[in-house]
């Protein structure tokens, strides 16, 4: 029983101080706020002053801004990476942007092709049917 | 685990062979609290997918109402989006300087991140209060309900931050800044840097996208 004990107590001591506390930095803080000023200014600004001339480029563009910007929050505030927890923030956080894209685009992607095909002129022709 | 260690195989074939189940001298988390508690906020960003999903279906479906480019005033929300950063950078501080195991500086720096928080509700609030005057309620058309729904709920997980960090600062200002504390401050870190996450989506896809022809 005098390796139990060994044990914990080297557990104790390795966990004692950093136990509930990651490790953040000022620097990490203040690079990852510059990166979300300028990430949230410049798509306010390009919306605010006109866009450009199809509104599909300006929505393209601020939709990659807010990927990269919710990626540079992921890192910078909240601290992820592949070996906090041993890897199983990173394994949920994969499987929950899965789940969310499925979520997302089937969802826009089916209600889309239901109004398409839910147009007046189809539902006249659904009277017609037998 | 160090038992299990210690416990021979039952049928082994002497007792210098142990089993063991884990690696030795891997770091292995010991309480599952933060990783708990990110799994609840992945669960919560399902909530907001799923809320997304019907805004992106919904938010064209104006009912001859007012569109998004009538009613929204993007500098408002540009206010509220950097009120929203500037918190999260000052929880920021306010965990650095738990680290350095400073309580007085830790409480300063979560009261004006939860003042920067109550602005940007305030804010929001006096939004709502002025669309619902001009008509422009949920009841409106499935744009609204859906962006009513959409961006009150985010306001009421801020709501509820601001309530757990007042009571954090009670706490700390009682117990001090030991270990159940420091691991409850980390968690409402997370949290909060969640929410301001989840606002990166709604003023890209709700107010910036939404005000384009």
């Amino acid at each position: 029983m005098s390796a139990h004990t060994d044990t914990s107590l080297e557990h104790g001591d390795g966990h004692g101080h950093d136990d509930g506390v990651s490790h953040s930095t000022l620097k990490g803080y203040m690079t990852g706020f510059v990166l979300a000023v300028i990430l949230t200014a410049i798509p306010f600004w390009l919306v605010m002053s006109g866009g450009f001339a199809k509104p599909t480029t300006t929505a393209l563009v601020v939709l990659a801004f807010a990927a990269v910007q919710i990626v540079v929050h992921m890192i910078y505030f909240l601290h992820m990476n592949t070996k906090s927890e041993g890897g199983w923030n990173m394994l949920a956080l994969i499987f929950t942007v899965v789940l969310v894209v499925i979520t997302l685009s089937g969802s826009i992607w089916v209600m889309y092709h239901l109004n398409h095909n839910m147009m007046p002129s189809m539902m006249h022709d659904m009277k017609n049917l037998p | 685990m160090s038992e299990t260690q210690a416990l021979p195989m039952p049928h082994g074939t002497g007792s210098s062979e142990a089993l063991r189940f884990h690696v030795p001298g891997d770091h292995h988390p010991e309480n599952g609290t933060l990783l708990g508690f990110w799994l609840y906020l992945m669960s919560d960003c399902l909530i907001f997918a799923c809320l997304f999903a019907v805004y992106g279906v919904l938010g064209r479906s104006y009912a001859a109402g007012p569109s998004g480019a009538d009613l929204f005033e993007l500098p408002l929300v540009a206010i509220n989006t950097s009120l929203l950063l500037l918190s999260s950078i000052t929880y920021g501080f306010a965990v650095l300087e738990m680290q350095r195991n400073r309580q007085r500086a830790t409480l300063i720096w979560l009261g004006i991140t939860g003042l920067l928080g109550a602005g940007f509700i305030g804010l929001e609030l006096h939004e709502f209060a002025h669309l619902i005057e001009i008509g422009a309620g949920p009841h409106r058309s499935a744009f609204l309900s859906s962006f009513f729904t959409l961006v009150g709920t985010h306001g009421l997980h801020v709501t509820f931050g601001i309530v757990w960090l007042i009571t954090l600062m009670v706490q700390v200002s009682q117990k001090g800044l030991i270990l159940e504390n420091k691991r409850r401050l980390m968690c409402l870190s997370m949290f909060w840097h969640f929410l301001d996450v989840v606002w990166i989506g709604v003023f890209s896809f709700v107010y910036l996208m939404g005000v384009l022809p």
